[in-house]
């Protein structure tokens, strides 16, 4: 058991007491891609409850042992994926880390799927082949969550390439830790996207600690954003618990990909309440840290602007959180009733079949026996049916406008 | 048929693939401008453009020149390229190639002169192609640009300069289809690339003495032909597996594991291998040649299979 | 110190148990590691068996005269205030007989803790015979009676299973390549029958194409072929040694293959036909004339051991009840005469077949001995080239042998042992006058082949011999 790290984090303050300039009302928030209304205003709000009260369950889930593995909940973050994501459109492409929940609910995958995933079922979104870090819905543009710090920049560089290669004014939307601006593929990256002009936006989520290192101990220059700098690559701050701010940024940043073909770097400071991973106890930070850190929960933020600014009531949000919970209580019930995959699906999903493989000599392959020429799609199933529409949002129902910021096929 | 070289006959796969496809797109380091550090891709920039051809900076995470170095690009290929398709329940396919000289060279030492492709034949996910013709060069290359899975396409470079016949109509080679190189019934010699044309030259002086050693190349080592191993092996009753790789967990191994196990009964001397010494790549001549597997070594083990000393 | 037990020691390759002669210490005598406990009978020799611990000879559980199995406790060392009790209640059980008791052997697989391994089968047979078998009548010719080792070391009784001293560590497993087994199988050739040629003597493929044959029947491995018939005369004053093979004495031999092939199939006939001998000595004056003719021929190279075959063959198509076989509820008389001829290699003999000889020339039968013996030492014989003898000869001449007899070579019924041709006094009228002479014994089966029978057949054969120059007519 050591020290927690001395906080002299140039922004570390900012985030402890959200200050004025950061702190913009949700009236001022106007982007490029058009004002939020009050509905849809309510409709984000109701996105990140369901990835806390998701992210919640999970943890009740993991401990019961139901859910195996690695699991690393989002909650605290929720304010930067659904602020990212509810700037996209419908053809864009996203692709991120393990800390995935959150996108994929955000991009509007069925929370059952997911869980099931989670749980292991054959209903899972991944055909309890990813597990939590993997929550892949290529019909959502979501290329997923990848496993290896780093390892997806990569990748979305090429899906900047492949846009540019078909020409189209799509983007792409790549998330990822403070601990990977560290990796050799994060420069590699950076680079190459300024080069070639892709139009990717790279989105640090910066919880301040790499696992239970704080940035500090890994990075020499602790703006991390300032990094692009090297590689001309656009860049900014913005406060990551302001889901106003966070799309602010994204509008400007998602914009510039699409006109101009040009990448960003977008650092967004936030913090996870939980440790690492369910394993992790979090002995390298204080309690009082995290009790602070809680004050600015992105949720209860916009929750009291949108009391404040937008005229819901408590009981409007309490009937958002009562469907919300509802909604998770029906997808434990999907996964309860799910089956496990058949012990034949272990060697599907290996190869793609194909006339170019001498198929005699491949099958004795059982992953080439099994392979098939189609990809496969997950399981579509009818749309969560809120019990009863929330009293003030009489124009849209939430649950449609969580399609419409995200999914489209 | 023409006579091509096998650099010639790569460069034609590439030209050919790429107007049937518009999708197909080259990225590497020196394609382009450069016209390919070994010529591969010569005059493919100006007819195809910069997107389709596409000349990367030494990102090597995620692309490279030689197999060499495709060890930055391990993450790219063992963690994503070959387990997407998996971990995403087959949502994902990565119809990619990576193609480029691999294996020994002429003195270059350690770092440049290794095979790997034990490595790669040992991920699921992966398709391994090991081509020893130009023949088999075009043919198994056009496949691997069409075929959908991810495909390890290791060339030699030693080889680039070795003619051969190609035909002039338009063919490919199923991935996973083997070869027999030379027909005989006293002992088969299992080999790739650049061993099959060692092997050969073994074959030659073991038929001086009157041995007919068969050489099966098996061309793609996942998915394996074993079929055409076996069947050779049921015909002489002994087998020698020759590989630049290093002996030790070698693909070799592999071969020797699955001839023991479905031609047991047929076998009159234990499976040999003939491999590269467990060294890391020398630079001297002298040590860079006994490093290799020779012509004479394989007429070593095909005398101890034979029983003959 | 701790207790250590006397197991009776497995003394020969072949020994599955022992008597016990005599204790050359006895009960509270004090015993030092290596000191001679007591003399053991094998089934070949009486041995000496060794301490292998050090202490006192605390108990002796089966006493002089008595039986036990290999591996069976029959004493106990240990320090003189040891508690050997528990010991003894646990193994003494075990032990063999005393010797008054019937001294019926506990049978073997009951008693002994590990009999022996997979062998035991195949040495049970061979084990049979008799230690000096009438079989290697050639290495009787060529070597000294193997000594019986004069003092064996003790087997290690904790492991008296795996101690199989004679057969090497592989306990006698037949090594041989996956293919050379299959092609056994399928041929069905025993492969304990064939001799390895590959590393530590696996057997390949080539020793199975080349598998001279197990029917080593004829007991003399006569190099009947190039039998050198040169020595029709009196020994001469001064013989040379014979050639002996490099054995050291005291060494333990391993069994080859062939070796226990020649066991098992001689001690079967030997033991399971009723062998009798008829002997006749033939006048072979007439013989030596005519070879001496033949030699001066262009290509004549005619042996003694060639006119016998022709000889034989000519006999056999007069007497098909010599040529015939026991077939448990019949006889089989067989339609060609085919002869086997022992043929002595490096490690047994092989038994080539020259077919249809009664129809062949003696020209024709001498090349063809000449290169299937060549070739049998070779190595080189087909299967079919070994196989399906009819009548087999033998013949020691050539080691100046005057008479002996051989074991018939099943499935046939008889065998002919021939000496040599040997310049003797003859009695004519009222001179003595020098003439050559040979004797040739018929073993024959008695199943098939009566006294009278085998006489009026030898008579035949000599007929024969005596007016050869009827052998060169057809």
């Amino acid at each position: 058991m050591r020290e927690p790290a001395p906080h002299n984090h140039p922004h570390g303050n900012a985030l402890t007491l959200p200050q004025a300039k950061r702190y913009k009302p949700l009236s001022d928030t106007r982007t490029e891609s058009g004002t939020m209304d009050r509905n849809q205003a309510l409709a984000l709000y109701r996105q990140m409850l369901l990835i806390r009260r998701f992210e919640e369950r999970c943890a009740q889930l993991y401990v019961e042992g139901k859910i195996g593995g690695f699991l690393h909940l989002y909650i605290g973050q929720e304010a930067v994926g659904v602020g990212a994501i509810s700037q996209t459109r419908a053809d864009d492409y996203l692709i991120a880390y393990y800390r995935d929940h959150g996108y994929a609910l955000a991009r509007g995958a069925d929370p059952r799927l997911l869980l099931a995933e989670l749980c292991g079922k054959f209903t899972g979104i991944s055909r309890g082949k990813g597990g939590s870090m993997h929550f892949y819905d290529i019909p959502a543009g979501n290329f997923g969550g990848d496993g290896i710090v780093g390892g997806h920049l990569p990748l979305a560089a090429g899906i900047g390439y492949g846009i540019r290669m078909r020409g189209t004014d799509q983007v792409c939307l790549c998330f990822f830790g403070d601990g990977a601006v560290n990796e050799g593929a994060f420069h590699e990256t950076l680079n190459v996207s300024a080069l070639w002009d892709l139009p990717v936006v790279y989105i640090i989520e910066n919880n301040r600690y790499g696992m239970g290192t704080s940035i500090d101990r890994a990075s020499s220059v602790k703006d991390l954003y300032q990094r692009a700098s090297a590689y001309g690559v656009p860049r900014r701050e913005v406060n990551g618990m302001d889901i106003v701010a966070v799309r602010s940024a994204l509008g400007e940043a998602i914009d510039r990909a699409r006109k101009e073909k040009r990448p960003t770097l977008i650092e967004a400071e936030t913090y996870r309440y939980r440790g690492h991973s369910m394993s992790d106890p979090g002995k390298y930070r204080t309690k009082e840290e995290v009790e602070s850190m809680m004050k600015s929960d992105p949720i209860l933020l916009f929750g009291r602007r949108l009391m404040e600014q937008e005229r819901f009531t408590q009981a409007d949000l309490d009937a958002i959180d009562k469907d919300v919970l509802a909604q998770m209580e029906d997808a434990v019930t999907f996964t309860e009733q799910s089956p496990d995959p058949p012990v034949e699906s272990l060697y599907e999903d290996v190869y793609v079949r194909s006339p170019y493989i001498h198929m005699k000599a491949a099958e004795k392959d059982p992953a080439w026996r099994a392979a098939i020429r189609e990809d496969r799609v997950p399981a579509s199933l009818p749309p969560w049916k809120p019990a009863a529409p929330p009293p003030a949002a009489p124009a849209a129902q939430p649950a449609e406008a969580t399609a419409s910021a995200g999914k489209a096929k | 048929m023409a006579q091509l070289t096998m650099r010639e006959a790569l460069n034609q796969a590439l030209k050919e693939e790429m107007t049937r496809d518009p999708n197909v797109f080259i990225l590497g380091e020196e394609v382009g401008a450069y016209q390919g550090a070994y010529k591969i891709t010569q005059g493919l920039l100006a007819q195809f453009g910069e997107w389709r051809v596409r000349d990367t900076p030494i990102a090597e995470e995620a692309m490279m020149m030689t197999f060499n170095f495709s060890l930055l690009a391990l993450d790219m290929i063992v963690n994503h390229a070959a387990k997407y398709r998996y971990m995403s329940g087959g949502q994902i396919r990565c119809p990619m190639v990576m193609r480029g000289p691999s294996g020994a060279a002429t003195q270059v030492a350690a770092q440049h002169s290794q095979g790997f492709e034990s490595w790669y034949a040992h991920i699921p996910g992966l398709v391994v192609v090991m081509p020893s013709t130009p023949k088999d060069a075009k043919g198994l290359l056009k496949s691997a640009i069409r075929d959908d899975n991810p495909v390890i396409f290791m060339e030699n470079e030693i080889l680039y300069n070795l003619k051969g016949e190609v035909p002039e109509e338009e063919f490919h080679i199923p991935l996973g289809l083997g070869d027999i190189k030379r027909a005989g019934k006293d002992v088969t010699l299992v080999a790739w690339s650049r061993s099959v044309i060692t092997s050969l030259a073994a074959a030659k002086t073991l038929a001086d003495e009157g041995v007919e050693a068969e050489v099966v190349d098996p061309r793609t080592l996942r998915p394996l032909d074993e079929d055409i191993i076996f069947e050779s092996v049921r015909k002489t009753g002994r087998c020698v597996v020759v590989e630049e790789g290093w002996r030790y967990a070698g693909f070799g191994s592999e071969i020797a594991d699955r001839v023991q196990r479905e031609c047991f009964d047929s076998l009159d001397a234990p499976v040999l291998r003939v491999t590269a010494a467990d060294v890391p790549m020398p630079y001297a001549k002298t040590l860079e040649k006994a490093y290799l597997p020779q012509p004479e070594r394989i007429v070593e083990a095909a005398h101890q299979v034979l029983y003959r000393s | 110190m701790t207790v250590s037990k006397v197991v009776l020691a497995k003394l020969s390759p072949t020994m599955e148990e022992g008597t016990i002669v005599k204790w050359t210490k006895k009960e509270g005598d004090a015993v030092k590691q290596g000191d001679v406990l007591a003399e053991i009978e094998t089934d070949k020799a009486n041995m000496e068996m060794e301490a292998l611990g050090s202490g006192v000879l605390r108990k002796i559980l089966v006493p002089a005269g008595g039986k036990a199995p290999i591996g069976a406790l029959i004493g106990v060392i240990a320090e003189s205030n040891e508690d050997i009790e528990p010991l003894i209640a646990k193994e003494g059980a075990k032990a063999g007989s005393a010797p008054k008791p019937a001294a019926a052997a506990p049978a073997a697989g009951a008693s002994s803790p590990a009999p022996e391994p997979a062998k035991a089968a195949a040495e049970a047979t061979a084990k049979a015979a008799p230690a000096d078998q009438p079989a290697s009548v050639a290495s009787a010719a060529q070597t000294p009676p193997v000594p019986a080792a004069p003092r064996s070391v003790a087997t290690p009784p904790a492991a008296p299973a795996s101690a199989s001293a004679g057969t090497g560590g592989d306990g006698g497993r037949v090594k041989a390549s996956p293919l050379a087994r299959s092609m056994a199988a399928h041929q069905n050739i025993d492969l304990s029958s064939v001799a390895g040629s590959g590393p530590g003597g696996r057997i390949i493929k080539r020793d199975i194409e080349s598998w001279a044959g197990p029917r080593p029947g004829a007991d003399a491995p006569a190099r009947s072929a190039g039998a050198p018939a040169s020595r029709p005369s009196a020994a001469p004053a001064s013989r040379p040694a014979p050639p002996a093979p490099s054995i050291t004495p005291g060494q333990e031999l391993p069994l080859s293959n062939m070796r226990k092939t020649i066991a098992k199939r001689l001690s079967e006939s030997m033991f399971t036909s009723p062998h009798y001998y008829v002997t006749v000595e033939i006048d072979m004056d007439a013989a030596v004339d005519l070879r001496d003719q033949i030699q001066r021929l262009e290509e004549g190279k005619v042996s003694f051991n060639d006119l016998v075959v022709k000889a034989c063959a000519r006999a056999l198509t007069r007497f098909p009840l010599v040529n015939a076989s026991w077939g448990g509820d019949k006889i089989v008389t067989h339609a060609e005469v085919n002869v086997g001829i022992a043929v002595a290699i490096p490690d047994g003999l092989i038994t080539p077949v020259v077919r249809n000889a009664d129809r062949k020339s003696i020209l024709d039968i001498a090349h063809e001995v000449r290169d299937l013996a060549t070739r049998a030492r070779d190595k080189k014989l087909k299967p079919e080239e070994f196989t399906g003898s009819t009548f087999t000869i033998s013949n020691l001449g050539m080691f100046d042998v005057e008479e002996f007899t051989a074991i018939i070579n099943p499935p046939d019924s008889a065998i002919l042992a021939v000496g040599a041709v040997r310049k003797v006094p003859v009695v004519d009228g009222e001179t003595i006058r020098p003439g050559h002479r040979m004797k040739v014994t018929m073993s024959s089966d008695h199943r098939v082949i009566d006294g009278a029978l085998s006489a009026q057949f030898l008579a035949e054969v000599r007929r024969l011999l005596e007016a050869p120059v009827g052998l060169l007519l057809g």
